[in-house]
């Protein structure tokens, strides 16, 4: 393969349905065999450039300005030349088997069939995924599944790698050893990776482009000079550099009453505990990170605490403060009850979404709970999580970032005595990630606890959480 | 696994399926639809089938036939000796021999059929569909593709009514609920199969130009051997009932 450049010229995106632009005014070259880290605050239009420079996005999605080019000609019609791997890494998968969905990317470039086997072991080798050729797709881990996207896009050998978060879903110890797998794999082809964790990638990249939200490119060099001497600035603009987290640790809160309890509690679906059984107390004013790896059983036990599973076995009690009259165990309550009492934000925000719009997403929760003032509520809600430039677009066409960011704003819309949250920080800039400790530490103080099952250490000491770790199955 | 049925072509298992079916559909009696399912019993464990299965998937068709069979010897249309009449009932010698017939051909089209396409491969026979019938590649691979996600939505289903539940929307009455969840599934499945068409062209598909296919599908002796098969099972069916002078080919088909 012989690595491919890519040249933005006065190029701009805007999605179909939007007023303002993703991306606009973007003048930008990449050199065949460059390594880029790819930086900006969320919704900056980090995905939108790579989903262009692959040549997937469509007329009909939107509306296109100035040229964007690789190797001198239209992406749209040099169909393999990039290979793209998408945010969600399931979002890769398309078919049954493992190794037919490797082969998927060189049976549409026209391989010849004879040597399709031979670039399907050496991409599953590339990426480090010893799993047989016919395991199913659909029994991958998280971890595994983002091999798989990888390995999908090293056997078409492209001139160019474009990955958009390709660590975020995985846990610390899966994290450098996706990017050392990445690292070796793309030697030789130019490779643009979106990523939030600077640190992971700045000693291993070439260059850092950083885009600035609304048009542009806000810096661009190399990455001693972008990270360090511009650093401070780019913080400020919800960049993620490395260093210290734009919130400090806090010690952990003195607790108030008793809320919810988990007693002996093993957490499963359909009758199989995934973990082990844990106890733990929820306090009022009180923050639990739950940690561990991939597989754990962490958000099967965040969904039995928030009154969603039951438990396979051991209890989880309301005290009465928390169950107010009702029942002590949770999941017999009624769905309107849980609302003012235990929030739950998921793994997956579009789980969650019932509205066609950000603002009526939001007046859900009250409206249900028949609180007064819902409007305001909404209004306030929309300019603390920073959506209020997105009040009416609808919530499955938000950034992975605004996504999450709109999850969480509905749990907190009924004001729950308990919230439970599933990677809360996840995607998210420097800037969110500020305002969502901000917010977590004023609920914190206000009295509400927060369960919150995170990969995130920083947000976890930012909280001044109590750790529990869970073992990996 | 590794009988005649495994090694056979999916889509020749498909074509021969549907032979089979469309040969029975053509006379109503017992002797032919009884003979095929006789042997088709008996061929199809050899070939491969598994029993089991074969009768847990075909529950349906197991409960679907004589309900079809009773309403037919009550209702159908009465022809010979009366054994019943009370009412609309009218039971008589030709709607019992009616009923039998129309029984035995829905065992034997669904027990066969699902005995032939059972734990097909749904890769391998869009693989077929494309290189041996030669059918649109967009079409067949999109379905392939789509029909992976089909299997995922159960589980999305079960996440659906835990979020709704979070969401303070899970207790209005059941129908109300199931229809609010019915469309956010629906919402949720055109936004997967969105961003799996995105996925699909992130690796050049549905490009202009030919693709290759890794794994090459084409006609062998093991798909000669079950249409061979199948076309003995019928030829036997049919001679018994012509035989027997039950072949009894339905009016449209006489001329």
């Amino acid at each position: 393969m012989t690595p491919a450049a890519l040249v933005a010229e006065g190029w701009g995106w805007r999605h179909a349905g939007r007023a303002g632009w993703a991306v606009r005014g973007l003048d930008l070259r990449i050199e065949p065999g460059e390594r880029v880290l790819l930086l900006g605050a969320s919704g900056a239009g980090k995905s939108t450039l790579l989903r262009a420079l692959a040549g997937v996005l469509g007329d009909d999605e939107g509306d296109q300005e100035g040229r964007l080019s690789i190797d001198g000609g239209d992406p749209r019609r040099a169909r393999g030349r990039a290979g793209l791997v998408l945010q969600a890494p399931d979002a890769n998968t398309v078919l049954e088997r493992v190794g037919d969905d490797v082969a998927f990317g060189c049976e549409n470039l026209a391989v010849p069939a004879e040597r399709i086997a031979g670039r399907v072991a050496a991409a599953l080798h590339a990426v480090g995924l010893t799993v047989p050729l016919d395991r199913s797709t659909s029994a991958l881990s998280g971890g595994q599944q983002q091999r798989l996207a990888i390995a999908g896009v090293l056997a078409m050998e492209p001139g160019a790698v474009l990955l958009d978060e390709p660590t975020a879903n995985l846990d610390p110890g899966g994290v450098v050893e996706v990017r050392d797998a990445v690292l070796a794999a793309t030697a030789g082809a130019t490779l643009v990776v979106v990523e939030h964790r600077v640190a992971v990638w700045q000693h291993h990249v070439d260059r850092v482009v950083v885009l600035q939200p609304g048009g542009g490119v806000l810096a661009d060099g190399s990455p001693e000079r972008v990270l360090g001497a511009l650093g401070a600035s780019l913080g400020a603009a919800g960049v993620w550099v490395p260093g210290p987290p734009p919130r400090p640790p806090r010690p952990a809160a003195v607790e108030g009453a008793l809320l919810l309890e988990a007693v002996d509690l093993a957490a499963g679906r359909g009758g199989s505990a995934v973990g082990g059984a844990v106890d733990l107390r929820l306090c009022a004013g009180g923050a639990l990170a739950v940690l561990g790896p991939n597989g754990a059983g962490k958000s099967t036990l965040a969904l039995t605490l928030a009154g969603l599973l039951p438990p396979v076995a051991g209890d989880v009690v309301a005290a009465p403060a928390l169950a107010r009259g009702l029942k002590a165990s949770p999941v017999r309550w009624r769905s309107r009850d849980l609302l003012s009492r235990i929030g739950c934000v998921f793994q997956q925000p579009e789980h969650q979404f019932l509205a066609p719009t950000v603002r009526q997403e939001l007046a859900v929760g009250p409206r249900a709970t028949r609180a007064p003032d819902v409007d305001e509520a909404v209004d306030a809600m929309l300019d603390r999580l920073r959506l209020a430039a997105l009040a009416d677009a609808n919530p499955f066409t938000l950034s992975g970032g605004e996504q999450r960011r709109l999850s969480v704003a509905t749990a907190l819309a009924t004001a729950p005595q308990v919230l439970v949250v599933d990677e809360p920080t996840f995607g998210q800039d420097a800037i969110t990630w500020g305002a969502l400790v901000d917010l977590f530490r004023g609920l914190l103080d206000a009295g509400t606890a927060v369960a919150a099952v995170t990969h995130d250490e920083d947000f976890a000491a930012a909280l001044g959480a109590e750790r529990l770790v869970l073992a990996a199955a | 696994m590794t009988g005649l049925l495994a090694r056979a072509e999916p889509v020749a298992r498909l074509l021969v399926a549907l032979g089979f079916a469309a040969v029975l559909v053509i006379s109503v009696d017992p002797v032919s639809a009884g003979t095929a399912l006789v042997l088709g019993a008996l061929l199809l464990p050899l070939a491969g089938a598994r029993v089991r299965r074969v009768l847990v998937q075909a529950v349906p068709v197991l409960v679907a036939a004589p309900l079809a069979a009773v309403t037919i010897a009550l209702y159908g249309a009465p022809s010979g000796r009366t054994l019943l009449a009370a009412g609309l009932v009218h039971v008589t010698e030709g709607s019992l021999v009616l009923a039998l017939a129309t029984l035995l051909r829905v065992l034997a089209i669904g027990l066969c059929g699902i005995g032939l396409l059972g734990g097909v491969d749904a890769t391998r026979l869009a693989d077929g569909m494309a290189q041996l019938l030669h059918l649109p590649v967009r079409f067949v691979l999109g379905a392939l593709a789509a029909f992976r996600l089909f299997g995922l939505l159960g589980d999305d289903w079960r996440a659906l009514a835990l979020a709704r539940r979070a969401r303070g929307v899970a207790d209005r009455g059941r129908v109300q609920r199931f229809a609010g969840q019915a469309f956010g599934l629906l919402v949720l499945s055109v936004r997967r199969a969105t961003v799996l068409a995105t996925a699909m062209e992130a690796r050049g598909f549905g490009g202009p130009g030919p693709r290759t296919w890794a794994r090459r599908a084409r006609f062998g002796r093991p798909d000669l051997v079950l249409a061979l098969g199948a076309a003995a099972v019928l030829a036997v069916a049919v001679a018994a009932a012509v035989l027997a002078g039950t072949w009894n080919p339905v009016a449209g088909l006489r001329g």
